[in-house]
């Protein structure tokens, strides 16, 4: 019994791990969709993210540095995103796809030729760097049995993840702001009308998607990959995380649920006993998608408007168009 | 005594490329005055209102607010300037509440809190309803209220009336005399004689981009305005064709529908629609009237009931099948080119629509299909710089022309036509209702659905009431006036019913 006890204190403790990246590229898409704008270059800014993180820690040790270039980088492919859909109204869709192949392109690059320049080959962190980012225990709470290993020993990267859903929650729900954001992706022609400067509204969320989605990017690099750089680093985790969009239906409290049992799913098959199930690793990779279908089925049969995507998400705003 | 207007416009001008929108146009609102701007559809009354709310920027000319001159520059600019915009199409965010969408924006510009503007001016609507689930008239009055918090005392309202019943006109009416009384400024834009002549003081008409004159409402009447906005004195009335009683043509009975989700859309519709009968469809805006199209074109499948041409049942038969028997139908939604038509292929392309199935042999041959777009234009006086230029490219009232046209050319029994005139001015709707008229004379039976009550009343031989999915009332039209159609299309009891109950 205890065996089994520390097994799945183990699975969901790797599950909590695996969420955090999954949660900051949901929340930052979230945040895009919100503005009206649909940005399938997730998984592209995760990655420029993850390599500018990386290598500014791999060259200045300074986790300030590493946190800041890898948001600015995220950013910047946010940015180039915004220029084109916001200020030059090109397509969203092949925007945000061509986004995700140039940042994978761009950091399996710059991630190799790191290597190739690095005396053994391999480039990894150092011990002091990794260690900032390395579990905190929180007087008094960690000490609590089964929940506080569980829940009070993580990395201030996931407490930073959790604080930013709880605050775009009450932004969106709550703040003056938001509502004018929400009113942006809705129907953005009532909102011009309102005196909302709605592309300056558009960029300012998109560039923070952009931010946070490189926060994943960085934590990937930095911790599930514990500082050791490898080719194609976010394998797809930023797709999943917009797989979450839906599966939280826009909210970004149910998004923290979401990303726990994406990231649940993601390493259940390292915690199934290959004794008792023996089933391809594929199948396990692909569970994540099956849910989302399930729920895109059964949240297109309750139908209520309020969970659905922002009525305007995708389509580009011209003012003078009639 | 000399008072400064609220609104003056001098020599104001906008140009788009080549075409000039608005040409020098002067314009004064007082305040505690309404004026109506009149004009026919491109006559530039959209553009001037735009220029004033923020939308476009003028080319020369200037605008003076409470006499001091202003650049608007974007809606913003225009809501600290006091002007307050009601968009033709509503500009409202449906999944929030009607508070929401009133508090929009910045919040340093709201003057009023929404309770005490419902208070004031006696308006009635829910605040906490969410705009989705809000009638067309609840959506205008949260449009009005919009303005009101912001404490605009400049109104401009485009084309308010369209989507109303008689009785909502007239309570937009009373709200609007409210205002006027409050000492705002406020500029109706319509081109419906009849509600020019009820609420505005003044009327400013406008033909082509140039403002042709302005009279006060008491010194004129419909017909020297109509010759105005024309330039020519026209006929205004709409005719009926008499025509003999024909053979009962088509018929329903009992006919109900459900949309997927299982809400009602109409309910045991039954009537019969002769040969060489105009009858008309009335309703407020989503009675039934997009369904009870559908349905007899085949598009959708009824849920219960019979439908039978010529005594042929035609339940459950394609699309395709249907308009081989005979039924036409144009529909005209209110983005006008939603269906019917592709905006982006030319005249020729979209008569082959209908007929490329009838062609033999692989490729298509589009020489038939040219002559008779070359015909169509013709006949029709369709504007248009050539036959390649797409569809999307002309304007409403000419789109509307090629539809029509092309169902006409089908040589159908039964023609169903949805507010075939919508938008339209008062010339080319003249021309709508003569092809119309011709096709009744043919024997054609037509299914007429339409918004303005005195066009149902003058050109149908008999109206059907839709309320909510049921038919409320036949009405042969000679009996028919606009305040019983009115009162049948909300559902109410008229007078004499209670008599009789």
């Amino acid at each position: 019994m205890n065996g089994f006890m520390d097994q799945l204190t183990a699975f969901l403790y790797a599950a909590i791990l695996a969420s955090v990246p999954l949660l900051y590229g949901t929340l930052g898409e979230i945040l895009s969709q919100k503005a009206g704008n649909l940005n399938l270059g997730v998984e592209g800014m995760m990655y420029l993210g993850a390599v500018a993180g990386f290598l500014a820690g791999y060259h200045t040790n300074s986790l300030v540095l590493t946190l800041l270039l890898g948001m600015a980088a995220g950013a910047f492919g946010a940015a180039i995103y915004a220029l084109l859909t916001v200020a030059l109204k090109a397509n969203q869709n092949v925007t945000g796809l061509t986004l995700t192949i140039f940042g994978t392109g761009i950091a399996n690059f710059l991630g190799e030729q790191a290597k190739l320049n690095a005396p053994m080959g391999t480039v990894f962190l150092s011990n002091e760097l990794k260690a900032l980012l390395s579990p905190i225990r929180v007087a008094g709470l960690s000490d609590l049995p089964f929940i506080g290993p569980l829940l009070f020993h993580h990395s201030i990267l996931t407490y930073l993840a959790i604080l930013c859903g709880i605050g775009m929650s009450l932004y969106l729900k709550r703040s003056h702001l938001g509502m004018n954001l929400r009113a942006v992706g809705e129907n953005p022609a009532a909102a011009d009308a309102m005196g909302i400067p709605v592309n300056l509204y558009k960029y300012v969320h998109i560039l923070v998607s952009g931010a946070l989605s490189g926060l994943g990017g960085v934590y990937i690099s930095m911790v599930t990959a514990s500082g050791n750089w490898q080719p194609n680093i976010i394998s797809g985790q930023g797709w999943i995380a917009i797989a979450l969009v839906i599966f939280a239906s826009w909210k970004p409290l149910r998004a923290i649920l979401g990303s726990l049992v994406f990231g649940a799913l993601s390493v259940l098959r390292l915690y199934i006993p290959k004794d008792l199930i023996d089933i391809p690793s594929a199948f396990f990779s692909m569970l994540p998608f099956v849910v989302t279908s399930l729920v895109l089925v059964i949240s297109s049969i309750r139908m209520k408007r309020e969970n659905q995507q922002p009525a305007s998400c995708g389509i580009n705003y011209f003012r003078e168009e009639r | 005594m000399q008072f400064t207007p609220a609104i003056q416009l001098i020599r104001l001008t906008k140009c788009f490329d080549s075409v000039t929108a608005c040409d020098c146009i002067d314009l004064d609102v007082r305040r505690g005055e309404i004026l109506a701007l009149l004009g026919e559809n491109g006559s530039g009354k959209t553009t001037l209102t735009n220029m004033l709310s923020g939308i476009y920027q003028p080319d020369a000319g200037q605008i003076l607010l409470d006499g001091k001159p202003v650049i608007i520059r974007s809606p913003r600019d225009a809501i600290r300037q006091g002007i307050g915009m009601i968009h033709q199409h509503f500009k409202l965010v449906e999944v929030m509440t009607a508070r929401e969408n009133i508090l929009l924006g910045q919040q340093s510009l709201i003057k009023t809190n929404p309770e005490d503007a419902v208070k004031a001016f006696g308006l009635k609507v829910g605040l906490n309803k969410k705009v989705y689930d809000m009638s067309v008239s609840e959506k205008q009055t949260v449009e009005i209220l919009k303005v009101l918090c912001r404490g605009a005392d400049k109104l401009i309202l485009d084309e308010p009336t369209a989507v109303l019943t008689p009785q909502e006109i007239q309570s937009l009416f009373d709200t609007l005399h409210a205002m006027r009384k409050e000492g705002k400024a406020i500029i109706i834009i319509t081109h419906k004689l009849e509600e020019v002549m009820a609420v505005s003081d003044r009327v400013t008409v406008l033909r082509k981009g140039v403002n042709v004159g302005t009279v006060g409402t008491g010194q004129t009447d419909r017909f020297s305005l109509t010759e105005m906005m024309v330039g020519q004195a026209i006929d205004l009335d709409v005719k009926r064709v008499e025509t003999p009683p024909g053979q009962p043509l088509l018929r329903l009975d009992k006919v109900s529908a459900e949309d997927d989700s299982g809400r009602t859309l109409l309910k045991d519709i039954s009537f019969t629609l002769n040969q060489g009968e105009i009858l008309g469809v009335a309703g407020v805006a989503g009675s039934g009237q997009k369904a009870l199209c559908e349905i007899i074109a085949g598009l959708e499948n009824p849920s219960g009931g019979t439908i039978t041409l010529d005594k042929q049942p035609i339940n459950g038969l394609s699309p395709r099948e249907i308009i081989k028997r005979g039924i036409s139908m144009a529909f005209i939604p209110e983005d006008r080119l939603g269906m019917g038509l592709v905006g982006g292929l030319n005249i020729p392309d979209n008569l082959l629509l209908k007929t490329y199935r009838d062609q033999k042999g692989f490729f298509l041959k589009r020489k038939p299909a040219r002559l008779e777009g070359e015909e169509m234009i013709r006949k029709l006086k369709i504007v248009t710089p050539g036959l390649n230029v797409k569809i999307r490219k002309l304007s409403g009232g000419n789109v509307q022309k090629v539809l029509l046209g092309r169902e006409i050319n089908l040589s159908p029994k039964v023609l169903i036509t949805a507010y075939p005139v919508r938008g339209l001015d008062i010339g080319a709707s003249m021309t709508i209702y003569d092809m119309l008229n011709e096709q009744k004379r043919k024997g054609v039976g037509i299914l007429f659905v339409g918004e303005d009550l005195d066009v149902l009343i003058s050109l149908c031989d008999r109206i059907l009431v839709l309320c909510a999915g049921k038919v409320s009332a036949i009405v042969e039209s000679q009996f028919a006036t606009k305040a019983l159609l009115g009162m049948k299309m909300t559902g109410l009891k008229t007078d004499k019913e209670d008599e009789y109950a």
